[in-house]
């Protein structure tokens, strides 16, 4: 098993971008569905994963196994290193100022769910705000709902406009001295919108308010500098960013990590236990108790490593030209409506056809071996506010082409004459 | 005929595009909500009984065109009806969607119910047909609320 895949110089500003030779790093786009190449338009809901980090998983298993931090033996001082020197490599992926900053948790979902359970469960009082936005998805609401109905704060929300951007005056007016908490998407998910993180954080730290940014959508999209950034918290799932299932991370900036009390119990996340009492472990050990996922772990250090090869400029370039294309393209579709047409797109575009219910849209592209995701994208709020119970979403990869979204095309002509 | 032609027969596109028996029924004596988490779909159904008969039956809501011409058919089976022979119907379209030989019911004695027989060759959509069975199951019972997920 080779350590970097063939196709990738060593420096990144030797070639360019070649999206067919990329392609060939992901074994999976030869799948064929029925008689039909597979199109997968579908990533913004997991993208597909290169061989280097398959075979990162596979090597763990074979010649690395053994669990971290406790044992006195070779393996277990090998995995451990490999674990830990993961965690260096994703902090420095998003340039956060130390490794011990970064907590690995199952996806983006667990670590809002521990911010809200650890840091909300203790700073949050009666009369405190959380300010979110219109177009977060679940996983950035139900845990807000969650901690504000236990400590009597309150869940306010920024108006999204029909555009699909935040209403930057009214997400201004709402922030003030009560605005404990701000929680917001990087990317939306189910629109595509790119939002002004940099002014939304900023007004945020105006007032005083501690910061979550949900980069899973941006940060398989966009390069992440979290020290720029500024934010208190940045979370991401691994599985979105060319790495494993089941692994995922949560950014503490390292002063608000070490006020935070424990999130789960049990070993590894301790110093010293008696029946009468327990000392924590510093951050982030403190967060990860029992066995984590180390092989998820050194394969998502292997993803990272893989994107920073190709550069995360050209892949952002690249997906940018699919996405423009496809915006373009679409448009000259009878019938076909694009939901959201923020002035900053990333990632996706989604949109619906008049007379036609998203999910036979999903249906009738499938026959045709073309993957997109219909539905609500658990943004209800979302869809609420635009009027819809669903869209159609196309999402990019790295690997998706021009003459992809051609058969996007091609296919939707099928959708029109079905449903004519 | 290919899967997908199975699935969107001339009748089911028929009923999306004109769905029968469609709207709220103020007089309703029976109604539920029925919900799909899974992708949003919402349907009310009415029902308007007397005595054992149900003398009238609509439905309100948002849904693809399987579950909105599933839920179109299912008002036409059920009207002049007896509550006996709704529920059977509901047990007759359960078989017919879970897809197994064994429990498939003649489909000559279902009429255009039978144009659902196309979705089971689609998994992931037989939720979108079975939603208004569900409800109607729900109103029958007295029951206000039901999801896709209960069953």
């Amino acid at each position: 098993m080779p350590d970097s895949p063939a196709t990738i110089p060593t420096n990144p500003a030797d070639f360019a971008y070649d999206v067919e030779a990329l392609r060939q790093d992901f074994p999976i786009l030869d799948v064929r569905i029925g008689a039909k190449p597979l199109i997968y338009f579908d990533n913004a809901a997991t993208t597909h994963k290169p061989q280097v980090v398959i075979d990162a998983i596979q090597r763990f298993y074979l010649l690395q196994n053994a669990n971290i931090h406790r044992g006195v033996h070779y393996l277990s001082q090998q995995a451990t290193d490999r674990y830990e020197a993961a965690r260096g490599r994703i902090a420095r992926f998003f340039n956060a100022a130390s490794a011990d900053e970064i907590v690995f948790v199952r996806g983006a979902t667990e670590a809002i769910n521990l911010v809200a359970n650890t840091w909300g469960a203790t700073n949050l009082r009666e009369g405190d705000e959380i300010l979110v936005t219109g177009m977060e998805h679940h996983a950035n609401i139900v845990p807000w709902q969650l901690v504000a109905r236990r400590t009597g704060a309150k869940l306010r929300v920024a108006p999204v406009t029909d555009d699909g951007e935040v209403d930057l005056d009214a997400y201004r007016a709402l922030l003030g001295e009560r605005t404990k908490l701000v929680a917001f998407v990087h990317v939306s998910n189910a629109l595509g919108t790119v939002n002004p993180v940099d002014e939304m954080i900023g007004a945020a730290k105006a007032v005083g308010a501690t910061v979550l940014l949900d980069g899973a959508q941006s940060a398989p999209h966009l390069p992440v500098d979290l020290q720029r950034l500024g934010c208190d918290f940045f979370v991401c799932s691994g599985h979105k960013i060319y790495g494993p299932t089941g692994i995922g991370i949560l950014y503490g900036r390292m002063s608000v990590l070490e006020s935070m009390p424990p999130w789960e119990g049990g070993g590894d996340m301790i110093q010293k236990v008696t029946f009468e009492e327990t000392t924590f472990k510093a951050p982030p050990s403190r967060f990860e108790a029992g066995t984590p996922h180390i092989s998820g772990a050194i394969a998502l250090a292997t993803a990272v490593d893989y994107l920073d090869r190709i550069g995360r400029e050209r892949i952002a370039a690249h997906e940018e030209k699919i996405a423009t294309y496809a915006v373009a393209r679409l448009s000259t579709v009878d019938g076909l409506r694009i939901v959201g047409m923020p002035s900053k797109r990333a990632g996706a575009v989604s949109f619906t056809m008049d007379g036609v219910h998203p999910h036979d849209i999903g249906t009738i592209l499938d026959s045709e071996g073309v993957a997109i995701r219909a539905g609500h994208h658990c943004t209800q709020p979302l869809m609420r506010r635009l009027g819809l119970s669903a869209t159609a979403r196309a999402s990019f990869g790295l690997y998706n082409t021009t003459t992809e979204v051609d058969a996007l095309v091609h296919a939707l002509g099928h959708v029109r004459r079905l449903f004519s | 005929m290919s899967d997908l032609d199975d699935l969107y027969q001339n009748i089911i596109l028929d009923h999306n595009r004109r769905p029968r028996n469609y709207g709220p029924m103020p007089d309703a004596t029976h109604k539920a909500d029925g919900h799909n988490p899974l992708c949003g779909d919402e349907v009310t159904v009415f029902l308007h009984i007397e005595g054992d008969t149900i003398e009238k039956v609509s439905f309100d809501g948002q849904g693809c065109a399987i579950s909105k011409a599933s839920a179109s058919l299912m008002t036409l089976r059920l009207k002049g009806r007896s509550i006996e022979d709704a529920k059977r119907a509901i047990s007759e379209v359960r078989a017919l969607l879970s897809g197994t030989e064994q429990t498939a019911p003649d489909l000559e004695s279902m009429g255009d119910l039978a144009a659902l027989a196309g979705v089971r060759k689609f998994a992931v959509r037989v939720k979108c047909a079975t939603l208004a069975w569900h409800t109607l199951e729900a109103a029958l019972a007295g029951r206000r609320l039901v999801s896709t997920e209960e069953n």
